[in-house]
């Protein structure tokens, strides 16, 4: 996930009431980067292209529920 | 007669099998949409396509009509309503 | 026209009986920047959009609807077998005393679906715009409902419908490309 993963620092007020979180992310799916998709690009087997939801590596973008994150 | 088509595991691995072919046909056929040209994503595309009517025609002869209005063809009584539907399944 | 064909496009599986969640996918079955939308925005675009990209709005308008039905698949799997007090407890329970456990077209804040959710400008750039918007809003929509489960069954389906969204964004992306390209292919003949 890391290289289409963005951090930034959002700015921690002295008086703000909750334990800051200091880094937020998002997410720049790889269509950002090739807009327009070119011939010929390595594909998925079938049964793995319906499971990641593409036929084309290059775009596919994963994900991962942040749901037991802020409960570690 | 009860209208209830029985699901066996071969039902969920049929349906996958057609799932999986179809899913690449959508694929393709998007990319195609937007790349007209592209001869090897055609050849591809319609040799799925052809697979793909196999595929739906050893499922329909076991599991039932998947499609409605002519495309597909129904034993006697009538099988289009028997359950289960997709979302059912 | 239109045939329906008796499968869903992805096999739904939900693993846990948490009505909850499905208070949450009613936002993409009849918010904004759900499937509803998705499917009516395209397919009503087509009418007044250049020729070159009216199949591309016409195919995904139509995969959009598979994407409504793996929706309402979801949904009714969490909702079936609920009691009143589940229901109650999902946070559904103004939802079952108008609907009792029919699903309806609202968004997940109870929001009946409404034309002004969507538009058609008539203006091809302005339009391809929208619908990438949509496509981006609808990813950012998945992940937050993906983030609210631990449901990895359901999770699966989610991803699966977060990474379509990538790639019709990706393809109104190209059709802007192929209406800015018109000019140059003119010169041609």
């Amino acid at each position: 996930m890391n290289n289409q993963l963005r951090e930034w620092h959002p700015y921690v007020g002295p008086f703000d009431p909750c334990p800051p979180m200091r880094v937020k992310t998002y997410i720049v799916p790889p269509n950002l980067f090739a807009p327009f998709q070119p011939a010929n690009l390595q594909q998925y087997s079938l049964p793995e292209a319906l499971r990641l939801g593409t036929l084309w590596p290059a775009y596919y973008s994963p994900y991962e529920s942040r749901m037991l994150e802020g409960r570690s | 007669m009860d209208g209830n088509t029985t699901v066996d595991q071969e039902y969920y691995r049929m349906m996958e099998e057609l799932q999986q072919l179809d899913f690449a046909l959508v694929e393709l056929t998007l990319y195609l949409d937007t790349h007209p040209d592209d001869m090897q994503a055609l050849q591809q595309f319609n040799q799925l396509s052809q697979q793909r009517q196999q595929a739906a025609y050893r499922f329909e002869c076991r599991y039932g009509p998947l499609m409605q209005f002519g495309h597909s063809y129904s034993r006697y009584p009538w099988q289009w309503m028997d359950t289960p539907w997709p979302w059912q399944v | 026209m239109w045939i329906y064909e008796k499968k869903l496009q992805y096999p739904v599986r939900v693993s846990k009986c948490d009505p909850r969640v499905a208070k949450y996918l009613i936002e993409q079955y009849g918010g904004a920047d759900g499937e509803l939308s998705a499917a009516l925005r395209y397919l009503n675009q087509r009418y007044s959009i250049p020729d070159k990209v009216v199949g591309l709005l016409n195919d995904i308008g139509t995969e959009e609807f598979a994407h409504l039905e793996m929706i309402a698949t979801m949904i009714y799997k969490l909702t079936k077998d609920a009691t009143v007090d589940q229901m109650e407890a999902a946070g559904l329970g103004a939802h079952y005393t108008i609907h009792d456990k029919a699903l309806y077209y609202t968004n997940a804040e109870g929001v009946p679906w409404t034309a002004a959710f969507i538009q058609a400008k008539g203006d091809p750039i302005a339009d391809l715009y929208e619908d990438i918007a949509a496509e981006e809003k609808a990813r950012a929509t998945y992940q937050w409902i993906i983030d609210q489960t631990d449901d990895v069954d359901l999770q699966d389906a989610l991803k699966f419908l977060r990474e379509r969204e990538v790639i019709h964004s990706l393809r109104f992306r190209e059709a802007v490309e192929i209406l800015k390209a018109e000019r140059e292919q003119k010169k041609v003949f």
